[in-house]
């Protein structure tokens, strides 16, 4: 069974971190991911960073700009993560955009992702319809696990489609807004969070988008199984470098 | 085999939507509506209007006597550097602007490279009473002065895109991530036959008034509907769509795009997409993009601003993958001399990113009666500064 059921099965609230390969330093990849394990971290989002990355906010623009800079690149990091399950055993997931992919091709970019251990993908700019239709053959055969996002836009038609074709969990994306653009959940954020909760979705549900705190941690769990947290990470890397990770986690739970 | 797009929102294996799941409510609101709000006979009616009274259409098709001699075969051009704002562009803002305004849109937002679509937006929001905010690169800022001087006048706000490498494509993604954090009230306009579906397609239709003039006109001056030739500049690939539209299945038409080869296309300072870019996914559109073999998007360069694109529409690169266009690249030289040849010879001072279409006079050979029509897609004001700084004026 893939990773990230496993952990979800286990009913526990997870807390995911996203962080920019590469970032603050070429080679911090492997050691951040360690050490985000050691501090109790559920799952890892291993950002793939991308020069026009659409959906993101200032924070993880600049690390990903930084991260290019440094000189990541889809083999480097692929290079870096090849031992990675000698030392790490929660599920890894790697986000990135579309393009990227695609240049390393399809096919070859998820056999790389089997032979590592990686457990899923997220693509924010790949739409659930094209995948369905294009590209779902191919992640399955290597056991890869694709996940949607939602939004407190999205119809509830759409979310039990992206449900039907989901075998993992779905990211709720907390508000209308590009990555690391929020503080705090008002009464629409819950109202949004309960719809969802009350849709009886096979998959279980992990918000993000606004996570940065212990507080909203707090608030996310409530509603959903997991929170993800990426533009405060990020910062608190830019602030802090590598050293105090374990800080970090402990601030949130 | 078919130009147009197919019910999916692709040419070929072009186009598409790769979008966020953010902005699909957006998307499909307008995938679901565009057809039919634009078939409406009051919304026909209001464009037509506009385009005749406002923007001054029809735009003359003029027999270039001077440049025929010279070339000794039969050269028009169609004159859309005589459109209200100085181009082409305004033809998709009007349209936009009545789509915007029947989806009960209340505020207004665009990307613009050199400017000219952000005139051409700040102009219709300022006709309609809408809110206007132009996304535009830091250094395109403080290129295109006049123009941000123009879009403030309108009342625009300009934003900076301080994102990447602050240029056109950066400028697109900040104009992006506006739409994604105000999905409800607002709408984008976007200023080329890119992004996702269906721009290209909604794009091309409102610009494809050129074409339909072309053949009324040229049957009128010619007696027939079809010219040999229609020669059109390739940026994102709007004047050269709406120039092409109504000619894609007409086989006796060759269709000609020139794009910017910059420095030389093989200079490291070029915008020559057809020749350096790869199958990618750049502004939610599946097309051939210039990109590392990482599939980094890289900053393309021509010295026109409005040609300074690292991709083409899908729509032009299903042209040129099947063979039905023919791609030429111009270098900035080329270009530039042809603004000041077409000023001496016809009195006609063309926008740089016209004058590359010019150039393919020197490039193919005519025949004596071959009809050629060039799509002076704007006129040079705009670009009087950088004409002054080459040509020591």
């Amino acid at each position: 069974m893939n990773r990230i059921n496993q952990k979800l099965q286990q009913g526990k609230k997870i807390l995911s971190i996203y962080f920019s390969a590469g970032y603050p330093s070429l080679t911090d990849t492997v050691q951040i991911i360690e050490d985000l394990e050691k501090s109790g971290i559920d799952m890892i989002e291993i950002g793939l960073p991308f020069s026009d990355p659409l959906a993101d906010g200032p924070t993880i623009q600049a690390s990903s700009t930084q991260a290019l800079h440094n000189g990541m690149t889809t083999q480097v990091l692929f290079d870096q993560l090849k031992d990675i399950r000698k030392t790490v055993s929660i599920p890894l997931v790697i986000m990135g955009y579309f393009n990227p992919m695609l240049q390393y091709g399809i096919e070859n970019f998820c056999k790389k992702c089997q032979e590592i251990g990686i457990d899923g993908l997220i693509i924010p700019d790949l739409p659930v319809d094209v995948y369905a239709d294009e590209y779902k053959a191919t992640f399955e055969k290597y056991g890869l696990i694709n996940v949607f996002l939602i939004t407190p836009q999205t119809s509830d038609e759409r979310i039990h489609f992206i449900d039907s074709v989901s075998d993992g969990f779905i990211y709720m994306v907390s508000s209308a807004s590009v990555t690391g653009s929020q503080s705090g959940f008002g009464a629409t954020q819950e109202d949004y969070f309960k719809r969802i909760a009350s849709m009886n979705l096979k998959n279980p549900q992990v918000i993000g988008f606004g996570i940065n705190n212990a507080e909203t941690f707090k608030q996310a769990t409530q509603f959903a199984q997991g929170a993800i947290i990426g533009s405060a990470f990020i910062q608190h890397l830019t602030e802090n470098g590598t050293t105090k990770i374990a800080d970090f986690v402990k601030a949130i739970r | 085999m078919s130009y147009n797009v197919n019910e999916k929102g692709y040419y070929g294996e072009f186009g598409g939507a790769y979008i966020p799941e953010m902005l699909y409510p957006n998307v499909e609101e307008l995938r679901q509506n565009y057809l039919k709000i634009t078939a409406e006979p009051e919304f026909q009616a209001e464009f037509d209007a506009l385009l005749k009274d406002y923007v001054g259409r029809p735009t003359p098709l003029y027999f270039a006597e001077r440049l025929s001699a010279m070339y000794n075969t039969k050269v028009y051009l169609k004159r859309e550097d005589l459109c209200h704002t100085g181009a082409h562009k305004v033809n998709n803002t009007i349209g936009q602007i009545l789509l915007a305004k029947r989806l009960g849109k209340k505020r207004i937002i665009a990307e613009t490279g050199a400017g000219q679509h952000g005139v051409a937006t700040a102009t219709v929001c300022a006709l309609m009473g809408l809110e206007c905010i132009v996304y535009m690169g830091e250094i395109d800022i403080k290129r295109q002065a006049p123009n941000v001087a123009r879009m403030k006048m309108l009342g625009a706000e300009v934003r900076p895109a301080l994102s990447g490498s602050k240029t056109l494509k950066d400028a697109t993604n900040e104009a992006i991530r506006d739409w994604i954090n105000n999905p409800v009230d607002t709408y984008y306009i976007i200023g080329s036959v890119v992004g996702p579906h269906p721009y290209p397609d909604m794009v091309a239709r409102f610009q494809s008034v050129i074409s339909k003039e072309i053949k009324s006109q040229l049957l009128e001056k010619e007696g027939r509907e079809n010219p040999d030739y229609v020669i059109a500049c390739v940026g994102g690939g709007s004047n050269a769509a709406g120039a092409y539209y109504h000619f894609l299945d007409e086989k006796d038409v060759n269709i000609i795009a020139v794009e910017a080869a910059g420095l030389g296309v093989h200079s490291g300072e070029s915008a020559a997409t057809s020749a350096l870019g790869k199958v990618g996914v750049i502004h939610g559109s599946k097309t051939l993009l210039m990109q590392t073999t990482d599939g980094q998007i890289t900053e393309p360069y021509s010295i026109s601003a409005g040609l300074d694109y690292p991709g083409v529409g899908p729509m032009h690169a299903h042209l040129f993958a099947s063979g039905r266009a023919q791609f030429i690249s111009i270098t900035d030289e080329q270009a530039m001399d042809w603004g000041l040849k077409l000023s001496k010879l016809e009195g006609l001072i063309p926008a740089i990113e016209s004058a590359h279409a010019f150039a393919v006079l020197d490039e193919m050979k005519f025949k004596k009666d071959d009809i050629v029509v060039i799509n002076l897609s704007g006129r040079g004001d705009k670009d009087l500064n950088t004409y002054i700084d080459y040509f020591k004026l």
